[in-house]
């Protein structure tokens, strides 16, 4: 039951990054995207080649993934960012399929519908980090999913997430004070896919083998669906999203009745999450996050770190003289 | 000396011409006017200008640069600003926010690319920041808004909508300002502050350029009329030339009574 | 390329493929023109009429062998089926779009997408996961013209996706263009709020739109799952590439549509056949043209060239 628990908050952890990313994406800059499952299995497969075909460590497959995520989301992008939303959702779908359809096909590389097994376990300075025991596992995805919070929050409160809030509400108007519409669009969807790859990476090596049929549509929607859930263009609720998410899908097995509901009982649920927040609650449960530009300062994750830092460089450079 | 100039502008929809051989020009630090019955294609010049729209032929000059082609956020950075017809805020930012996004060029290193400022702003988020709200609410305050700043650009009144898109287009610190009829939907208390806002924007050193329908506030403010109609221009000058070209009265003053 | 006959069997089988993409393409056209959105569940709607269809069918023949009764059966239960989902189409525009028509650009999308899982998902539920098969109504062997190298073989199911889809389009172009209904339609899409003050019942024809959309989109589903099999997300790739198909043709174009469809289907066929494409990758071509013709003609090659008007 515990153990059960932590692998929720584990996976909340690994959908949190993607959800996280899938907000840049939708809930700030208003873009609907509908491939984060696509560079997930993209972070994936390549944690899992390096690992296994290139005798790489864990960790050094991490910035890898999240590149590579983020070149094929920019390649991608690039042609089709300067369309109309609705065409997007439409080309991130197909998108999504094409690179599960290359998975599939690619069998040198990935070893097609068989997937790659015996992937290392993880090893943190000659630490191994057993994805068994759960608990080191769960403590290694908080660190990633509160260091990327902290970046993708700071990135907001900055100039350039004012500018993505800008395109989302009017990309006309935003284009007229001066920002460079198509190139904050391809930046903010080059973070969200980089996100996706970064949670692939997670997701590779806890299971210890990737499948393509991990990686389906279904993937997307439920990362979409967190974020509508929990607010659009608010990352907190994107991290709480993934949490609500997780516990509902894995509620029957957590206390035992998995037997008396379908296996699709799930999906449709979130389905119909998706139509009722629409319909009732399109700001989601938490809402969008509002900062505040008081006197007294605005609230900001590095504040206090960024602060003493810069008083100790001033003392320093004070002694100097 | 002419900081805005348009050569032969043409812009055809299929075969609507909309915007006919047109040679516009605004005199630096002067209000220009612009007028003409509806569908005149004022509008049409404008975003021609500012490059929400491509033209199909001519050539546009501002400030000894050649405009044509660039794309609109380009065309901002150069200097000018404007504000929209049918007023298009980012409503669901606060006031403020709305005016801090007309500083997104203006606060950092204008030697440097935006991408780049925006990546150093990152690091230096703190500064940057303050900096660049001190400046908007000095913006909000020059146009006496300031008491809203924490308001939701959606919820604010017709006319303060109106005067928050012209702090907003301000904030990018334009050396020419292109307003879309602002008094449009005012009352005439309203408009009277509106006019007292134009001037203190020309006494800045701005040149302005507006599209009115309101005839009191143009032959109030501007000292310079160009009149469009059907796509072309009839007429250019003084308020007082125009008042009496009788060309401009046929076309377009003539119809003012049945119109309003 | 081997020879003209070869050349023109291809010819022939995209002509086919082609037909039932325009058929789908239709719906999410028609829809588009009106309420500018894309209708995800649209791919989901053609596998519940598949589903009907099937079920009706296979009531209807019994254990009753190969006959013209069969065909009769097939007939009967694709009109069943077509009703069926039209009136679904209807009832989903009522509950899941239709009070988002005030709201942002993204909500009646993301609801779409929530239809489109529910329908998907509670198929797989009720139906179960194993997929079935439709029975060909009648005897599929291929009808062959000519002799030797220069034969062309045509199957009567092609045939029947020929004719239906043909006849189909016909009726909805007659139907847009020449009747009231139809002028209302397209009045609407126009524009909406213009047309209520001209006294059209917008809902209505909005219903309308849905339910014929919808109607269609059984039709293609059943024609495509005597080929494939029926299975709960077999809509998901067909709709998308549908959808292709409508961008293609210029979305909100009915003649587009039509178009698109026959292209997409033509491009795939000689694609895979005479330019070596993998069969693994067949589905990757879709895309690559939508791509294209979204960079080099963002408004399709019937569409209208649509600015946001500033």
């Amino acid at each position: 039951m515990l153990s059960f628990f932590l692998l929720i908050l584990i996976y909340t952890g690994i959908y949190s990054l993607m959800a996280l990313g899938q907000n840049v994406i939708t809930g700030y800059t208003g873009m609907l995207s509908l491939c984060q499952a696509g560079f997930f299995a993209i972070g994936s497969y390549v944690t899992a080649i390096l690992c296994v075909k290139c005798g790489w460590g864990f960790f050094a497959t991490i910035p890898v993934a999240a590149l590579l995520s983020a070149m094929v989301g920019v390649l991608i992008g690039l042609p089709t960012l300067r369309l109309k939303g609705d065409y997007l959702a439409i080309a991130t779908l197909g998108l999504g399929e094409i690179i599960r359809n290359v998975i599939n096909n690619w069998d040198s590389l990935t070893n097609g519908p068989m997937g790659i097994q015996k992937i290392p376990k993880p090893s943190f300075f000659g630490i191994e980090i057993n994805p068994y025991s759960k608990w080191g596992y769960l403590l290694m995805v908080a660190i990633f999913v509160l260091v990327f919070y902290l970046l993708l929050k700071r990135l907001a409160d900055s100039r350039m997430g004012r500018a993505l809030e800008a395109i989302r509400e009017d990309e006309i108007a935003a284009g007229s004070m001066g920002i460079n519409v198509t190139k904050y669009k391809v930046w903010a969807f080059a973070i969200g896919a980089a996100c996706a790859g970064v949670a692939g990476s997670l997701q590779a090596c806890f299971s210890l083998s990737v499948t393509p049929g991990t990686y389906t549509f279904m993937v997307s929607v439920i990362v979409l669906c967190m974020v509508v859930l929990g607010g659009m263009g608010n990352f907190k609720a994107s991290i709480v999203g993934a949490f609500i998410i997780q516990l509902i899908s894995y509620f029957p097995q957590l206390v035992g009745i998995s037997n008396k509901f379908p296996a699709q009982f799930k999906q449709i649920l979130f389905g119909l999450i998706l139509i009722v927040m629409m319909i009732y609650r399109p700001q989601g449960i938490m809402g969008r996050s509002r900062r505040s530009f008081s006197k007294t300062g605005r609230s900001c994750p590095f504040k206090f770190l960024a602060s003493k830092v810069r008083t100790v460089f001033k003392s320093s450079k004070e002694a100097g003289r | 000396m002419r900081i805005l100039e348009t050569q032969k502008l043409t812009r055809a929809f299929g075969g609507v011409i909309a915007v006919n051989q047109v040679d516009f020009y605004a005199e630096k630090g002067l209000i220009t006017g612009l007028i003409g019955p509806n569908g005149a294609g004022k509008t049409t010049l404008f975003n021609n200008i500012t490059g929400l729209d491509q033209c199909t032929s001519g050539k546009v000059v501002f400030d000894g640069h050649d405009i044509t082609k660039l794309p609109a956020y380009k065309i901002s950075r150069l200097g000018i600003a404007r504000t929209f017809q049918n007023i298009r805020l980012f409503k669901e930012l606060s006031v403020v926010e709305n005016v801090m996004i007309g500083r997104h060029y203006k606060s950092g290193d204008p030697n440097k690319g935006r991408f780049a400022e925006a990546l150093k702003s990152y690091f230096k988020l703190e500064s940057s920041e303050k900096t660049i709200y001190e400046d908007s609410i000095k913006w909000l305050s020059f146009l006496e808004l300031e008491k809203a700043a924490d308001e939701d650009a959606k919820n604010l009144p017709y006319g303060l909508q109106r005067e928050l898109e012209i702090a907003r287009a301000l904030a990018t610190e334009p050396k020419l300002l292109f307003l879309d009829e602002p008094a449009a939907g005012m009352n005439p208390q309203e408009t009277d502050h509106l006019m007292m806002i134009i001037r203190k924007i020309r006494d800045l050193g701005i040149t302005i350029v507006l599209i009115e329908h309101d005839m009191k506030l143009v032959m109030n403010i501007c000292d310079s009329i160009t009149v469009l109609s059907y796509g072309q221009k009839i007429a250019q000058g003084t308020p007082a030339e125009i008042k009496s070209d009788p060309i401009v009265i046929e076309a377009y003053l003539g119809k003012e009574d049945e119109d309003e | 390329m081997g020879s003209v006959s070869e050349f023109f069997q291809h010819f022939l089988n995209g002509l086919t493929l082609g037909g039932i993409y325009a058929l789908i393409a239709l719906g999410y056209t028609m829809v588009y023109g009106i309420l500018k959105f894309i209708n995800f569940a649209h791919g989901d709607i053609l596998m519940v009429g598949a589903y009907i269809g099937l079920f009706i069918f296979d009531f209807l023949r019994g254990d009753k062998p190969l006959s013209a009764w069969w065909f009769v059966a097939f007939m009967i239960a694709m009109l069943c089926s077509m009703v069926f989902c039209g009136l679904l189409g209807m009832f989903i525009e009522k509950v899941a779009y239709k009070p988002l028509r005030k709201a942002t650009r993204l909500a009646p999308l993301l609801s779409a997408i929530g239809v489109s899982f529910v329908l998907s998902n509670l198929a797989a539920w009720l139906f179960g996961t194993q997929s079935r098969k439709l029975e060909y109504p009648f005897d599929n062997t291929p009808i062959v013209i000519g002799s030797g190298s220069n034969a062309v073989s045509i199957t009567p199911h092609q045939i029947l996706i020929l004719v239906a889809s043909a006849l189909m389009m016909l009726i909805l172009k007659l139907f847009v263009d020449k009747s009231r209904m139809g002028k209302a339609m397209r009045a609407t899409s126009l524009d909406q709020d213009t047309a209520k003050l001209m006294g059209i019942k917008s809902d209505h024809v909005i219903s309308l739109t849905f339910a014929i959309g919808s109607a269609l989109a059984a039709c293609g589903g059943m024609l495509i799952a005597l080929d494939f099999k029926v299975y709960a997300t077999m809509g998901t790739m067909v709709g998308l590439k549908a959808f292709v198909a409508a961008v293609v043709g210029g979305i909100g174009n009915i003649s587009g549509a039509m178009l698109g469809g026959l292209l997409l289907g033509l491009l795939e066929t000689f694609g895979v056949a005479l330019l070596g494409i993998p069969q693994g990758y067949k589905d990757a071509i879709a895309f690559g043209v939508l791509i294209l013709i979204l960079l080099f003609k963002p408004d399709g090659l019937l569409g209208k060239n649509e600015k946001e008007k500033v």
